[in-house]
């Protein structure tokens, strides 16, 4: 049985919504057609990536008109992957060091991307 | 000690065994929103730690390759004639996904409207995008096994474990367009032919659909982002 008569948002918040991941997702294209690099380059990567991200949850998905129960659900558990993230890099630079180590430096490392 | 101390409610429940029987039988109801949508949202989560594994994997493996790795706006640029112009294909595909998440907001909110006929060709229309970015998709991973030479073990420009990471990552995300493309005509056609009209006319399926959608939408964001733009 529905609780609510389902969601019903007026249609300009999705199109303003709509231009507003076209104009996001065009910015970070740019960041790679301009080339950006280093600190730069992850801020702004970053930045429009958790802007998409956070207007197709809370606009497009509804995730903004839904109770706090089914938000803490929904928006909690993925944090643990934040210490996945960190756990891995740790592991990462201690095999690329293991195999500097043994193998010897291979061919040179693209430093601009990293 | 934690024998009956429930409150609140009519019966005292049982403790230990008993307690958890009871407990998960009791027939209670945590979301308040429709129990399909509350399950595309636990399906959904599960999804988020299997493509969260993926991608940290991808981190994992790169930060740690001896190789040089390949540079993905290299990799996947195309030329039109001239210059090769960097990531087009990418960003073309980004843009067809995100008209599609478009379109699929429409017609959730059409389905709500009891516009069925609306709702019906918006929903085909988003299954028209996905089919185009599967479509490119297959186009991408041809000329990197065909003309690159990029294997699962193996790979011409560099570190090899680029094309193990790449193949996973973007073949299981293009499965879940094919999937969703599926799964937007089956539901489609119900709403066109009234089917939920009959059924207690609400179209919380179509919003089910759309969770679904933009889920892939989302995915490809954080791929987008992570994998193509580093």
């Amino acid at each position: 049985m529905a609780q609510e008569s389902g969601q019903q948002h007026p249609i300009s918040l999705y199109f303003i919504v709509w231009g507003l991941l076209f104009v996001l997702s065009f910015f970070s294209y740019m960041v790679d057609y301009l080339d950006f690099q280093g600190g730069l380059r992850w801020t702004l990567i970053l930045l429009f990536m958790f802007l998409k991200a956070g207007f197709i949850v809370a606009i497009f998905m509804h995730v903004a008109w839904e109770r706090t129960a089914l938000k803490v659900v929904i928006l909690g558990p993925p944090i643990a992957l934040l210490v996945l993230i960190l756990l891995m890099t740790y592991e990462a630079d201690y095999t690329f060091m293991t195999r500097i180590d043994f193998f010897g430096e291979g061919a040179p490392r693209p430093e601009a991307h990293h | 000690m934690s024998e009956a101390v429930v409150t609140g409610t009519a019966d005292v429940l049982p403790g230990g065994a008993k307690g958890i029987v009871a407990d998960f039988s009791a027939d209670k109801q945590a979301f308040q929103v429709p129990w399909g949508k509350a399950m595309m949202w636990f399906f959904l989560l599960s999804d988020t730690f299997i493509f969260g594994c993926f991608l940290t994997s991808y981190m994992t493996v790169r930060m740690s390759a001896r190789d040089a790795w390949p540079v993905p706006s290299e990799v996947f640029a195309l030329s039109f004639g001239g210059e090769p112009i960097p990531l087009i294909l990418i960003a073309i595909m980004t843009f067809i996904l995100i008209s599609s998440s478009g379109t699929m907001a429409m017609a959730v909110n059409m389905g709500y409207r009891g516009e069925r006929n609306k709702a019906f060709w918006l929903m085909m229309a988003t299954a028209g995008f996905g089919i185009m970015f599967v479509s490119m998709q297959a186009f991408e991973w041809t000329k990197l096994i065909v003309e690159e030479g990029v294997r699962l073990s193996h790979n011409p420009m560099g570190a090899s474990q680029f094309g193990s990471t790449f193949f996973m990552i973007t073949g299981f995300h293009g499965l879940h367009v094919s999937a969703g493309v599926i799964f937007l005509i089956v539901i489609g056609r119900r709403v066109k032919s009234g089917f939920y009209d009959r059924t207690r006319g609400n179209y919380e399926m179509v919003e089910i659909t759309g969770l679904y959608w933009h889920f892939v939408d989302l995915v490809w964001v954080f791929i987008f982002a992570l994998f193509y733009l580093w």
